[in-house]
């Protein structure tokens, strides 16, 4: 939820800007909308004196105004009367949070960021007051949509931008701005959208060589992506194949018996659950150090630093041809 | 998301550290390996290794031979000391077994490798 009301607070400090400041882009929000430019320009001169009143008590008058001016208009598919909206906001709230799920990660961190751009609102704030919020939002919204004629001219004249709205009159729905803050807030600055960045690792590509060899061809690129020592990794799959390989002159890996690449994978994950990924923050930005004869895994993103079990071979049975004593 | 918050989960919440460390304690290093080995073909070979020693590995060894219809044998190490071989690929049945025996106290206990 912190999320969407993040999102919210940024709306709602576009409005803030245009009212105060007669500046779409306030200095600490760097999101640059190339797209909105225009239409919120234009807007600002005429929307000020609405605006103006709907900081405190004179809430209510401005959202009879239009809601009155909205059903005039025919637009009653936006809900902008005060019943409705009560509804349509817990819908949009839902919405908002399927939504954002998928970008809400463990991104604790990331109401900090917003909180420098963020001038009314605490991002600490109950959700008491967040609804409240979202009144006044969706009032700075309704104020800048109930200029449809103005609005017609300016929005036929930029089609092609890829907006949900493009070339129609109609206002715009909470979902779509919300997916426009976002793309926007990950086209300019990645690291805020909460967006995990995975490492993604290419499945292995196997071939045989004769009968009872097999060669794994991306070994080294596996290991550099996973950050481990070629050594440790191939240990780690002699290890628990039970097998023993070596490096070729191409850096592959060459194993003794047939395997097929569904189970190295297999393999791998074991490994990047236990020698690659941080326990604490989940990241795989980890380093894998030897201290007093000891493995230590420490991650570099959150600091946390954990033992790890050294690769042991176990019992390995006698297969095949006895050597001649 | 807060610190706060997620202090207090670990004070409070459901994961208590200390009676997992005690389970440890007495488990560390009971840990039962369930490794395959290929052969030549499709030929496999499965090895148990770390079944407590208080159990009568001979007999242990019945049970698996007959209720997995394979043959196998009780292979003396020379550092892991005992350690059960099987024939075949019995590793999903290998587990099953020590767990609803009650061989293993819990199944997290069991370590599979291999494929």
């Amino acid at each position: 939820m912190a999320d969407d009301e993040t999102v919210l607070d940024t709306l709602l400090l576009y409005n803030l800007n245009e009212k105060n400041q007669y500046s779409v882009f306030s200095p600490g929000c760097n999101t640059q909308v190339p797209v909105f430019d225009p239409t919120m320009k234009k807007k600002k001169k005429k929307k000020v004196d609405l605006n103006l009143d709907d900081e405190g008590a004179g809430e209510e008058a401005p959202v009879a105004e239009v809601t009155e001016k909205v059903e005039d208009l025919g637009l009653d598919d936006l809900d902008f009367g005060k019943k409705k909206k009560k509804k349509k906001k817990t819908d949009d709230e839902d919405s908002a949070e399927a939504a954002v799920a998928s970008a809400e990660g463990g991104e604790g961190g990331d109401d900090e960021d917003f909180k420098m751009s963020d001038l009314s609102a605490l991002p600490s704030k109950k959700k008491k007051k967040k609804k409240k919020d979202i009144d006044l939002g969706d009032l700075d919204d309704i104020a800048a949509g109930d200029e449809p004629e103005a609005d017609t001219k300016e929005e036929k004249t930029r089609v092609g931008s890829g907006l949900p709205w493009d070339g129609t009159t109609r206002d715009y729905h909470y979902e779509e701005i919300l997916g426009r803050i976002f793309g926007m807030l990950r086209a300019n600055n990645p690291e805020l959208a909460g967006e995990k960045h995975k490492t993604i690792l290419k499945p292995p590509e196997v071939l045989r060589e004769g009968t009872k060899k097999t060669v794994f061809v991306n070994f080294m690129e596996l290991c550099k992506a996973m950050h481990r020592q070629p050594d440790h990794v191939m240990g780690y799959l002699h290890a628990e194949l039970g097998t023993s390989g070596s490096l070729d002159g191409q850096q592959r890996l060459i194993m003794k018996g047939r395997f097929t690449p569904k189970v190295f994978e297999g393999i791998l994950r074991r490994y990047v659950n236990e020698y690659v990924i941080c326990n604490m923050c989940k990241s795989t930005d980890t380093l894998l150090v030897r201290e007093q004869r000891l493995f230590i895994l420490r991650c570099q993103q959150c600091g946390a630093s954990r033992s790890v079990q050294a690769i042991k071979t176990g019992f390995v049975a006698q297969v095949g041809r006895r050597k001649r004593a | 998301m807060s610190d706060l918050e997620s202090l207090d989960q670990l004070q409070t919440g459901g994961f208590d550290p200390f009676a997992d460390a005690e389970a440890d304690d007495q488990a560390a290093g009971e840990y039962i390996h369930v490794r395959v080995q290929q052969r030549n073909g499709r030929k496999s070979l499965t090895t148990v290794q770390g079944i407590q020693e208080s159990f009568d590995y001979k007999k242990v060894l019945k049970a698996f031979k007959k209720q997995f219809c394979c043959n196998g044998t009780v292979v003396e190490d020379v550092e892991l000391g005992k350690v059960i071989q099987l024939q075949g690929d019995q590793r999903k049945n290998v587990h099953q077994f020590l767990v609803q025996e009650g061989i293993v106290k819990n199944k997290d206990l069991i370590k599979i490798h291999g494929f």
